[in-house]
């Protein structure tokens, strides 16, 4: 049976990057003596998919990855198990059954919804919330993507979802699925090179929130939370 | 959770920031108030080593035992968070708490290997505690120095309080203790030295001083304050088994050199090879109970989650129950999915079958051992392998599947001839053609591929070769370079691979073994020069070695390829290990007549480690 983990990672733990909490979750569940599926061989290993790898320096709310297990009693009492392994900074929010035809995390992801603010000492001065607010607003917003061979300009606006602004933090939701995966700090690079605003390597703090995967309703795409997806047994 | 001693900006502007949160799985957090001694432990290499030494995660549980007591870790800053607190005067900090380690009582350092001394300069000066012993005062840590080197601390026995002189788990307790009860009458540090120079196998350096001959070598070494022992009897646990071991060893982030289980089966070996200080050093041999080993694997595991499990010993195929406990392994972990690795097993019929079952053959090779490639000389150095156990081993395993070897062997070995390292060419060889002629061609899969690596013989204190002049750079070279041309003249060539040791940092590690206290002045200046991680290839900087042993007036020779005459003082002669002078005489007059000693289960040597009243030499 396959299950959906959701998690939380704040604190110092922002400084462990995505391999090692890959390998930081295998002896968690361990440690939890979950009764997982593992593959054969001479290097057995656990059966896990993550949803969206994030960057070091950024905290969540909402992180998901997908486990193969055996049995369990049920899905509190993983939870309780695992939540018992952790290390401060790293909760286990929930734990849900996924579906039989269910998409594995990582190809479900279709946005990811983040939390943006400057650092103390870091702001930008004046009222830079207006200009925010005008920079999203137009019709087109043309940034620089940087791959490994060139440097592409395109259009962000098409993959911004939708943004409000309050009490000096930005709150966006962006595409972040394998083809259009945009992250925030991009669109505060274009937002401070158009305002001539140097941006610091440091001056951004980012919370993502959730992470979505689109589903059809009446026609239309919506978007809802990766584990919406599954159930509580 | 603690606020982090670095700001963010400076832990996403360094390699690994892992390295410096602490935050562990097992990492054990204390109330500073509620604790009476802080002692911060310290291995002084980068994090990922350090986190995989056994020794401190014993001492840090033993420690942590005692709720008066809170002990912590501290690792070296990697080179570019050292630049970073330098500039922005960053004191030096303990992970568990994240407090600076100069407010410490204790800092305890970890000496491993010679080429970590400037290291130790490295984490007193980012602690901002003064580097001599002598500058220290009343508000700053004790420090203390524990680990193999110390059975010759004199070149770095200038920059420490105290050396703690053999294991750690049977004094700590008291030196603590000592220390609260000085601190409680309102003694002073000197006042506290002074004690502990009286606790069994306590050496506090500056109550000592050392006289020269005008030949430069040792006219006396003796106590300069009164009541001073004149010398100092190594610290032994001798019930192994009945003693602190962590059944939650800390779990790092970050992938660690030894990312596993460690499972510490014996101390000591029985074997004494002549080259080897630990053989000596770490006698008698004491065996852990296998069935407390069987629990603390299981314990660990959980606690951990850890997927693998190793043993460690110097030589595990000499542990009494070894196939009992392996047994055990290989059913638990194969019910749990978790790899064993066998470190330091003899190739034979018993560790091929376990290989075969717990590793995959087509990616897993054979290690030997044979150290020196003839046969006389493999009995000089007393290592008890023979050519024919070697081949034997090779042969069962072709047909069992392998074809992956590897040898390591020693270069400028006591005795040593152009012959004995033709030797290590032929002995190639000899592996090879016999891959050949065991495995029918239509049954090889694949050619037989050999690793040869040569390392150059560094003589150490307490071994039968302490007298034994080491080779100069230009002939460490030239035997690489003969070896070299041997391997490539042998009919199989294609399929050996030759590796060597570099050899200019293999000097400087001969002149730290044996060096006096007159080295301290050297490793000031090239540390306040720069050099740091002289254990990392990249970051080794020889030119300015040479440069300051020059403007020290410093002989390299002196102390590296002189022949030491039996009667000369050595800077170690003040450490009783329990191993006799005259027992390493013997077996240096021995070693030079190409005879071997038989190890200590088959014949006592009279050593003089029965003093320790236990251990193998009361087996029976």
């Amino acid at each position: 049976m396959k299950i959906r983990i959701k998690f939380s990672k704040t604190g110092v733990m922002k400084f462990i990057g995505h391999l090692d909490i890959m390998r930081y979750f295998q002896k968690a569940i361990r440690r939890a003596e979950i009764d997982v599926t593992y593959t054969g061989g001479y290097s057995p290993h656990q059966v896990m998919s993550f949803a969206a790898p994030l960057g070091v320096g950024l905290e969540s709310q909402g992180e998901y990855f997908d486990l193969e297990i055996n049995s369990m009693k049920n899905c509190e009492d993983l939870k309780v198990k695992l939540n018992n392994a952790m290390s401060d900074g790293i909760e286990i929010l929930s734990v849900k059954v996924l579906p039989e035809d269910a998409g594995n995390a990582m190809a479900s992801v279709a946005a990811a919804k983040y939390m943006v603010s400057f650092r103390n000492g870091y702001e930008p001065s004046g009222d830079w919330e207006t200009s925010f607010k005008m920079f999203l607003e137009q019709e087109c917003i043309m940034v620089e993507k940087e791959t490994k061979k060139s440097k592409k300009e395109f259009n962000l606006k098409p993959f911004l979802f939708s943004w409000e602004i309050k009490e000096h933090h930005v709150i966006l939701t962006v595409d972040a699925s394998s083809s259009g995966n945009i992250k925030p700090s991009l669109i505060f690079q274009a937002f401070c090179l158009q305002q001539n605003i140097i941006l610091s390597d440091f001056a951004l703090q980012v919370t993502r929130l959730e992470t979505y995967t689109a589903k059809l309703d009446e026609g239309n795409q919506i978007l809802i939370p990766l584990d919406e997806i599954g159930y509580t047994a | 959770m603690n606020n982090t001693a670095l700001k963010d900006e400076i832990l996403l502007q360094v390699e690994k920031p892992a390295r410096y949160i602490g935050n562990e799985i097992n990492a054990v957090m204390k109330d500073r108030d509620k604790v009476a001694v802080r002692f911060a432990m310290c291995f002084p290499d980068v994090y990922e080593i350090g986190m995989s030494h056994l020794g401190i995660q014993i001492l840090y549980d033993m420690f942590n035992r005692r709720e008066d007591v809170w002990c912590e870790r501290v690792y070296s800053p990697w080179m570019d968070l050292d630049k970073i607190m330098r500039q922005e005067n960053i004191p030096l900090f303990a992970l568990e708490s994240q407090d600076p380690v100069k407010d410490f009582d204790f800092l305890g350092i970890t000496i491993q290997y010679e080429m970590c001394y400037t290291n130790i300069l490295q984490i007193l000066d980012l602690s901002k505690i003064p580097l001599l012993s002598l500058d220290r005062t009343e508000e700053h840590p004790i420090v203390i120095g524990g680990g193999p080197c110390t059975y010759n601390p004199e070149p770095i026995a200038d920059f420490f309080d105290i050396f703690y002189i053999g294991e750690g788990e049977t004094a700590y307790y008291n030196l603590i203790d000592l220390y609260q009860s000085v601190k409680n009458t309102g003694g002073s540090r000197r006042d506290f030295l002074l004690e502990a120079a009286n606790m069994p196998g306590m050496y506090v350096p500056q109550f000592y001083k050392t006289e020269y001959h005008e030949n430069g070598t040792i006219k006396s070494f003796l106590p300069i304050a009164d009541g001073v022992p004149e010398t100092v009897r190594k610290e032994i646990v001798m019930n192994v088994t009945d003693t602190y071991y962590p059944e939650k060893p800390v779990v790092p982030f970050i992938k660690v050199t030894q990312d596993r289980v460690v499972l510490e089966i014996q101390r000591g070996c029985i074997r004494g090879c002549r080259f080897c200080q630990a053989g000596q050093i770490y006698r008698p041999v004491r065996e852990r109970d296998v069935e407390t080993l069987k629990e603390y694997a299981v314990k660990m595991l959980k606690n951990t989650g850890h997927e693998e499990i190793s043993l460690s010993s110097l030589s595990s195929s000499d542990y009494s129950s070894l196939q009992e406990l392996v047994n055990f392994l290989m059913e638990e972990c194969a019910r749990k999915k978790v790899n064993i690795s066998l470190p330091s097993l003899r190739i034979d019929a018993f560790s091929l079958d376990v290989m075969s079952k717990v590793q995959d053959v087509k990616k897993s090779s054979l290690t030997f051992a044979p150290e020196a490639g003839s046969q006389r000389l493999r009995d000089v150095i007393n290592k008890g392998l023979t050519e024919e156990v070697i081949l034997q081993g090779a042969h069962d395993a072709f047909i069992g599947g392998w074809n992956r070897v590897k040898l390591y062997f020693m270069l400028g070995l006591p005795t040593e001839t152009e012959e004995d390292i033709r030797g290590i060419a032929l002995l190639c060889n000899d592996i090879a053609k016999l891959y050949y002629e065991t495995i029918p061609k239509e049954e090889r899969k694949g050619k037989i591929q050999i690793v040869a690596s040569t390392s150059f013989f560094i003589p150490k204190p307490f071994t039968p070769f302490q007298w034994s002049p080491m080779n100069t750079k230009e002939e460490f070279i030239d035997k690489a370079y003969m070896t070299r041309s041997a391997i490539m003249e042998q009919l199989n060539q294609k399929s050996i691979k030759y590796n060597w040791h570099e050899a200019d940092v293999s000097m400087l590690e001969g002149l730290l073994a044996r060096g006096d206290r007159r080295l301290s002045e050297v490793l000031l200046k090239v540390y306040q020069k720069g050099c740091m991680f002289d254990a990392w290839g990249e970051m080794f900087k020889n030119d300015i070695w040479m440069e300051t042993l020059e403007e020290c007036g410093i002989d390299l020779s002196f102390y590296t390829t002189r022949q030491r005459t039996l009667d000369e003082i050595l800077p170690w002669d003040f450490i009783d290990c329990g191993v006799t002078k005259s027992f390493l005489i013997r077996e240096w007059e021995k070693a030079k007549n190409a005879i071997v000693s038989p190890n200590c289960r088959t014949q006592c040597q009279g050593c003089g480690a029965t003093v320790f009243e236990g251990g193998v030499c009361y087996e029976n």
